[in-house]
């Protein structure tokens, strides 16, 4: 549905061919993440909703972290996306609340950041971290050995912290429970 | 200025100059590791600071709708510092290493506090901003702890250096826990929270760690020791340098983009 075939105008909805919602997101699956470019911001969890109003789109994305400078790239890659697919009036608004969480990164997302080198998560549920408990990789994600040890906290972005494997002796990124 | 966005603007500087302090330490910190580190909890401030004074720009502009709108570059970039509402101890020169973890720890145990609090704020957008930075908070008062331990229970010289890091920056400390007007009225409106009921719990969280690490434990400073109040504008002279270098491009090339 690039343009309308009555017209020939980038007007999705002029006549009677409604955009729809589904649509939409389906080609917003295509957008990457900036910094880990296996995952698709819906794989990450940052796609929270996607609303049309009249012919306008509001994308809606929430931050991993509130400094994550990914997000201007983001915001531009979906404008940049949904343009080439014919979609013109695009809004993309910047939610805080609720306060992303790892928990939203979704199964296949898990598995995309593991082949790509990045222990996923351990934790099914953030919250399970406490207030004072740390949250580690259950095994590293090259030789999957448990055998591992972190060096740092924090890693190469904000949403990550860094291990090294005592068996195969990698370092690897670790994406914290958050 | 109404006492809300007075009170926001008063959080976003406190981040603002935080993180930009953290941030003077990139590529200059002792290890490659701990360079990255305080880079990220610079980054996380300085994210912070920007939906404050993006929030702070939204109620400036709902109450002034016949002015020209505000933008959060507006309120970061060209305010002096007289218009600065951050705490006296954040804009402190960072001193060796030590002096800067001792910053960030004592910091980031009263700021969870704080947002902890604000997550029953009756504003729903400093709320939502409490919700989100929490749990960033959380990791740099897990990380400034384990250094504190790590420095304070160290060498004889990592030791020394935590005396007097403690000593440097102490006094600054009673500031955290004083209302100012302004926060007093947004306390009463059910948007603030009273920092003073905050002390006892932070008091408790920081002398724990610092018995740990075998420093001796913080008693509260005389009052009047110093008379600075950088939440009512009354900074010391560190705070214009960080500006002039802060501000240097917007007020040389005024809307310079790039």
């Amino acid at each position: 549905m690039p343009k309308c075939n009555i017209c020939k105008e980038h007007i999705p909805d002029a006549h009677g061919d409604p955009m729809k919602k589904e649509d939409i997101i389906s080609i917003l699956e295509a957008v990457m993440d900036p910094e880990i470019p296996v995952l698709s911001i819906a794989d990450l969890g940052i796609l929270r909703d996607v609303e049309i109003l009249g012919n306008e789109i509001i994308v809606k994305i929430t931050p991993t972290y509130s400094g994550c400078p990914a997000m201007d790239a983001i915001e531009q890659d979906i404008r940049k996306t949904l343009l080439q697919n014919g979609y013109e009036k695009v809004n993309v608004s910047l939610v805080l609340s609720p306060a992303w969480t790892s928990d939203w990164l979704s199964a296949a997302g898990k598995e995309k950041l593991e082949a790509f080198g990045i222990a996923a998560p351990s934790l099914a549920q953030a919250c399970a971290i406490g207030e004072t408990g740390n949250d580690s990789p259950d095994h590293c994600p090259h030789c999957h050995s448990k055998n591992i040890q972190m060096i740092s906290r924090f890693g190469s972005t904000s949403c990550k912290a860094l291990y090294r494997c005592l068996d195969c002796l990698e370092p690897f990124d670790y994406f914290k429970c958050h | 200025m109404p006492p809300l966005p007075t009170y926001i603007l008063h959080l976003a500087d406190n981040a603002l100059i935080l993180g930009h302090r953290n941030s003077e330490w990139t590529g200059h910190g002792p290890v490659l590791e701990q360079d990255i580190a305080l880079s990220n909890i610079a980054l996380d401030l300085i994210g912070q600071s920007r939906n404050l004074y993006q929030l702070a720009a939204e109620r400036m502009n709902n109450l002034s709708p016949e002015k020209q709108a505000l933008t959060e570059d507006d309120l970061a970039y060209l305010r002096d510092s007289t218009e600065f509402k951050n705490l006296v101890l954040l804009e402190q020169t960072n001193g060796d290493w030590a002096k800067t973890i001792l910053r960030e720890f004592y910091f980031s145990h009263f700021q969870l506090l704080q947002y902890r609090g604000l997550l029953g704020s009756r504003d729903p957008g400093l709320a939502a901003i409490s919700e989100k930075s929490i749990k960033e908070i959380r990791y740099h008062v897990k990380w400034s702890s384990e250094w504190v331990c790590r420095l304070g229970d160290g060498t004889p010289e990592s030791h020394s250096r935590m005396l007097n890091a403690m000593e440097t920056l102490n006094p600054w400390l009673p500031e955290l826990f004083v209302a100012a007007d302004y926060e007093q009225a947004a306390i009463a409106n059910g948007t603030a929270i009273d920092p003073s009921g905050l002390f006892k719990d932070w008091l408790n969280q920081v002398n724990q760690v610092l018995a740990n690490a075998t420093l001796p434990i913080y008693a509260a400073e005389k009052k009047g020791a110093f008379s600075l109040s950088g939440k009512n504008g009354f900074h010391s002279e560190h705070l214009g340098y960080i500006l002039a270098e802060m501000q240097y491009l917007q007020r040389a090339y005024p809307g310079c983009t790039w």
